[in-house]
């Protein structure tokens, strides 16, 4: 197997866990959060547009370990570093 | 593929380069600048509020109710900085849905000048409340022994907020792209309808966690005491 095609299939393989593990943390943590809020907007339903809005923040605060994770996968996907410092000494 | 408007170069004069990330920001902030002359032209006190007018009104009261809640204080300063940051993120990532137009903030470029600002905001807005004593004690605030854990989690807030923003913009544009490739025509539109609700809520999540930071920074010591004297 050449230089080019380990750099390939590790990359590849590697993002496709990098999504898979990233986006199961970040799911198992907004379900969570998901569920807390809800238990709380059935106790007090009217404190709801207070928890909805802290709903939407920590969501998205949780779901950014995931973008970061989907980040990582796309550059190793789309802009390989050492993809691209090999191919050149290549002639391709 | 194009990760980033970085990658598009739109004019270029020997050595000074416009990327389309540089022109989208000068776009987003012409419209800012251009609507908000536009509406407040004609500021009498006798005339009655238009139609535009009214709308800022709205816009303007909303941010500074929400700063309010958060900071728990009104400083006007902190709503200017942080109305200003969320109006431009969502401007920025509204816009993203014009063919055509690439998000600035879908660049790590853009995000991290937006952090290095709210950066800088922290201890200025520190300092010019509490003073240089009360900002520096903050570092070591629970035992002198934390005070490299705190120096480095303000780097962490930085890499935090910009990989964020920029993860979460590009990211949109990305998916569209991709799912343009293999169903087009019904279910990119579906995506980019999700991506304007993500966009909106990336801006105020920026402008808050921005005001966290800089309300956080500057502790009332007036609050402080009456807090310790309430039962």
């Amino acid at each position: 197997m050449s230089e080019l095609n380990l750099i390939a299939f590790i990359s590849i393989i590697t993002a496709g866990l990098t999504v898979a593990i990233g986006s199961f943390g970040a799911a198992m943590g907004e379900g969570r959060a998901a569920a807390a809020a809800m238990t709380a907007i059935a106790q007090q339903p009217d404190a709801a547009p207070v928890l909805s809005r802290t709903l939407f923040v920590s969501l998205a605060m949780i779901e950014s370990s995931g973008i970061y994770c989907f980040v990582v996968a796309l550059i190793l996907i789309f802009a390989n570093p050492f993809w691209d410092a090999v191919r050149p000494a290549l002639g391709g | 593929m194009e990760l980033t408007p970085d990658t598009r170069v739109l004019f270029e004069f020997g050595f000074i380069r416009l990327n389309a990330t540089i022109v989208n920001t000068w776009i987003v902030m012409a419209l800012l600048v251009g609507v908000s002359w536009l509406v407040t032209r004609r500021l009498r006190p006798d005339a009655p509020p238009g139609r535009l007018r009214n709308a800022l009104e709205v816009l303007v009261q909303m941010i500074e109710d929400q700063v309010h809640s958060v900071a728990q204080r009104s400083v006007r300063q902190v709503m200017y900085f942080a109305g200003t940051l969320f109006l431009f993120i969502a401007t920025a990532n509204l816009l993203g849905v014009v063919p055509g137009f690439r998000s600035p903030t879908g660049s790590l470029s853009t995000t991290l000048a937006l952090t290095l600002a709210v950066l800088l905001a922290v201890p200025m807005f520190s300092i010019s409340h509490s003073g240089l004593a009360h900002y520096l004690r903050n570092f070591t605030q629970p035992s002198l022994l934390l005070l490299p854990l705190n120096i480095l989690g303000e780097f962490a807030k930085a890499v935090s907020l910009s990989i964020r923003l920029y993860g979460n913009v590009m990211s949109g544009a990305v998916i569209a792209a991709i799912l343009l490739g293999i169903a087009p025509f019904f279910f990119p539109v579906v995506m980019e309808l999700f991506g304007l609700l993500v966009g909106l809520i990336q801006a105020y999540i920026f402008a808050i966690l921005a005001t966290v930071y800089i309300s956080s920074a500057m502790a009332d010591p007036k609050a402080a005491a009456q807090l310790e004297n309430a039962p």
